[in-house]
């Protein structure tokens, strides 16, 4: 299993961490969540048996990682293949509709466009126009008729061509989506993956620019997962599909064209889990998404400077792993959320909330937040640059919570 | 009530009384005089019955013509058995509806409850005529959609009830009815949000035909109300089953009013049936209290959707003889527009049409009644019998995969979390 990016001049003093430190005695009950990497086979009892306790994630000491967005491939690996994470996408959806008949797609220009993105490419040609089903643009109406069409056999994937676009499927996405499980007595399960790019991206203007996970995140019955890289992007693609619930899976749009060598066999990422990205000692640095490399190349800095990071990429915006979560702070008493969603009601407003719940007597600080301005994301691109967090600011931040 | 629109005309009265429209009767009326009240200034005219215009494709016209003075001798339109059927069905929506006015007046069922009384002739028009398989998508005046389909009345009187025995186990309520096992996709509260489940339900037909090769020919009936039809779901629906030729069959049940808002004025051209045309399906109208014609018109939509030629728009003019919901007082409909409709009842109807044509008497007819009766109190006995969910049931049904809910501090799955089956864990 390839580690995951590697940057020039890679730091030797992270490969002193422990590893012990990190695998906690009380999860004998799991037995999947090992630190051994466990490749799952292709095969139909693995299929069945998913769900239960078959997923697994990578539990290796990573090195660090030095770049923010543009990645440097890893020569070291032994098998694997190179590929940009829109193609890790691809890959993993046309896996698993291979592997499932049910699964479907359903979107704006899925089809015969191969997606705004390039996610769904040859998707159209292989499968047919019923499996890659090019919609009219109508939001509300093509999101629910893939809820009506997973609570009777099949397990659509419903892409937003935009993120933002989805506000327009608000209402199937929280009344039917979230809530049809529970209000049906348990009788229908909506097994949707709804994906899409979000985000910050290039002076894309206001609207283009959203951050939908914080209007999400209350939503009760639905699960978000954010991928990041390669990776992770199959990973979380594949284990979303094979999920009964409803899962939305956030991309980016700026995070399309990482490379990254990954694995030839199959794998899922537990949707649950938590990413470690950098093991570290002095502060636990909590993001997602695309500001997981801005805080990757803050942490550059920071080591320059001495400080030693632990940077962790929550992966899972809903529900978040606590357990993870909480192992590092516990090791590290300072917490700093470093997030592209708004300040007021977002991903890390949340967790600010959930860290001091639960872990409040282990902080040695309060914990810190980084989070995009309350504006809407404006076109010029150095009024952009402000809204979002630079890696200055995260330098900053850190200096600031370990003095 | 003035507005720019009519600044320029003489009001020919201020008061809302004389500004109301007025529903016709039996022949069209004179075209109102431009009123200073927003909404359409046309009434909804009298079926003149030619509407080979209004279906481009498919041969659905004016079928009750057909229907209308019949002779009963050689041109029936239902065997005894099938009258028998669609008559036990009808009175089955209207005793367990009234029943559902008693319970709720004695404090057993509360929040919103929306009775179906005088549009069983929809319910039982349509649905007697689908399989188990095919699926039916209602809105929150759900309750007799549900019994038609075939659950069982025990299961929707519990589930009224709030009690673990009910079809949702009590988490879902009045406007909630769902059944896998009868394939009733629910029971939505809000309007317009379940035609596009309906949308997808038929496009898993259409997809296990085509893509999964399976022998299937599943159809799904949508019913909603004349309000939803300005509701931008309808018409992102209408296209998508037209564009896809999806099995589906819209059937609007217009009772003229949502709420207190009355058809005609928050709709710019009252005449839904006509907007299946433009969506390139056939749009219909038929008189909705009249249950044999209902079913005419049905039977031929579904078989449209069976023979995948794809979607028709039905509009039943039809009326609810109660408030739009239990908490509504009801004070702005007339009394004789609704003395006019009470006159129209479906059951009195097909009674008639039953002991007239000789194909019941008055005592099988009775019986029948009486069955139900029994039935309905046998219904609300089990629904009182049942207990309430406890606390156990609280987590459990968020998700269909309970770990949905994460992982805690302790390395474990909340919902390994013993507390979670107790409905107590932190979740």
């Amino acid at each position: 299993m390839s580690a995951i990016i590697h940057g020039a001049g890679a730091a030797t003093a992270l490969t002193t961490f422990n590893s012990k430190k990190l695998v906690a005695p009380c999860r004998t009950n799991l037995p999947a969540r090992s630190k051994r990497c466990i490749v799952v086979a292709g095969s139909d009892d693995a299929s069945k048996s998913f769900g239960s306790s078959s997923v697994l994630s990578v539990r290796r000491p990573q090195k660090l990682i030095a770049n923010a967005v543009a990645t440097k491939t890893d020569t070291s690996a032994t098998t694997g293949h190179e590929l940009l994470l829109f193609e890790a996408l691809q890959e993993g959806l046309e896996e698993e509709m291979d592997r499932d008949p049910h699964v479907c797609v359903m979107g704006e220009d899925v089809g015969h466009y191969g997606g705004s993105y390039k996610v769904t490419k040859g998707l159209a040609d292989k499968f047919g126009d019923l499996r890659v089903l090019d919609t009219p643009i109508c939001e509300n109406a093509f999101t629910g008729m893939g809820i009506g069409a997973a609570m009777t056999g099949l397990r659509p994937v419903i892409e937003g061509m935009n993120m933002g676009f989805l506000l327009l499927a608000f209402n199937q996405i929280s009344n039917n989506c979230g809530m049809l499980h529970y209000t049906s007595g348990g009788q229908f399960t909506i097994p949707v993956v709804i994906r899409g790019p979000g985000g910050v991206g290039r002076q894309l203007g206001a609207e283009h620019s959203q951050r939908l996970e914080s209007y999400f995140q209350s939503i009760p019955g639905i699960q978000m997962v954010a991928c990041s890289t390669p990776y992770n992007a199959k990973g979380l693609m594949k284990a979303a599909i094979r999920s009964e619930n409803p899962v939305i899976l956030f991309e980016h749009v700026l995070l399309y064209n990482l490379k990254e060598k990954i694995p030839d066999d199959d794998y899922i990422c537990n949707l649950e889990e938590a990413e470690m990205v950098r093991p570290g000692e002095h502060i636990t640095i909590l993001t997602y998404s695309r500001m997981r490399y801005h805080v990757m190349q803050a942490a550059k800095t920071l080591v320059n400077k001495g400080y030693d990071p632990e940077v962790i990429d929550i992966r899972s915006l809903k529900p978040f792993d606590l357990y993870t979560i909480g192992n590092s702070v516990k090791k590290t008493h300072r917490v700093l959320i470093v997030e592209e969603c708004m300040r007021t009601g977002g991903i890390g407003a949340s967790l600010t909330a959930a860290i001091n719940e639960n872990f409040h007597d282990y902080l040695d600080a309060p914990v810190m937040c980084l989070s995009s301005q309350d504006v809407p994301t404006p076109y010029a691109g150095t009024l952009e640059e402000w809204t979002v967090v630079q890696p200055a600011q995260i330098v900053t931040a850190v200096e600031q919570l370990c003095q | 009530m003035a507005t720019a629109f009519s600044a320029t005309l003489p009001l020919h009265g201020s008061s809302s009384q004389e500004n109301r429209l007025l529903l016709p009767s039996t022949r069209l009326p004179p075209p109102p005089p431009p009123s200073s009240f927003l909404g359409s200034t046309r009434s909804l005219p009298i079926r003149r019955l030619n509407h080979a215009h209004a279906s481009r494709r498919s041969p659905v016209v004016a079928v009750q013509e057909i229907v209308k003075a019949k002779k009963p001798t050689n041109s029936l339109l239902i065997t005894k058995e099938e009258g028998l059927v669609l008559y036990e069905d009808m009175i089955l929506g209207r005793s367990f509806e009234d029943m559902c006015a008693q319970m709720y007046y004695r404090g057993k069922m509360f929040g919103f409850v929306h009775l179906y009384n005088g549009q069983e002739a929809v319910s039982t028009g349509f649905i007697k005529l689908l399989t188990q398989s095919d699926s039916v998508v209602s809105t929150y005046r759900d309750h007799v959609h549900a019994l038609s389909k075939g659950v069982s009345a025990r299961a929707v009187m519990s589930e009224l009830f709030g009690k673990v025995t009910g079809c949702c186990r009590g988490q879902g309520g009045s406007m909630h009815m769902f059944s896998k096992e009868h394939n009733m996709l629910g029971g939505f509260a809000f309007i317009g949000e379940g035609i596009p489940v309906a949308t997808g339900a038929a496009f898993t037909s259409k997809y296990k035909r085509e893509v999964l090769k399976q022998d299937c020919d599943d159809v799904t009936v949508a019913f909603f109300g004349d309000g939803t039809c300005n509701n931008g779901q309808f018409y992102e629906c209408l296209n998508m089953a037209a564009l896809y030729k999806l099995p589906i069959i819209f059937v609007v049940e217009n009772n003229l009013w949502a709420i207190g808002m009355s058809h005609l004025r928050s709709t710019s051209d009252p005449e839904i049936w006509k907007k299946g045309p433009a969506f390139g399906m056939p749009g219909v109208h038929v008189d909705g209290m009249d249950v044999l014609k209902v079913r005419e018109v049905a039977k031929e939509a579904v078989a449209r959707a069976r023979r995948g030629e794809g979607p028709t728009l039905v509009e039943c003019e039809t009326y609810r003889f109660r408030g739009h919901s239990l908490a509504d007082p009801d004070e702005l409909r007339d009394a004789a527009e609704k003395a006019k409709y009470a006159a129209r009842d479906p059951i009195t109807a097909l009674k008639k049409y039953l002991i007239e044509n000789k194909l019941a008497n008055e005592a099988e007819l009775k019986s029948i009644e009486k069955k139900i009766d029994e039935l309905v109190e046998e219904a609300v006995e089990f629904a009182e019998a049942s207990p309430q969910p406890g606390r156990s049931q609280l987590l459990e049904n968020v998700f269909a995969d309970p770990k949905g809910f994460g992982i805690g501090p302790d390395g474990r799955y909340r919902c390994e979390d013993p507390k979670f089956t107790e409905g107590t864990a932190q979740v």
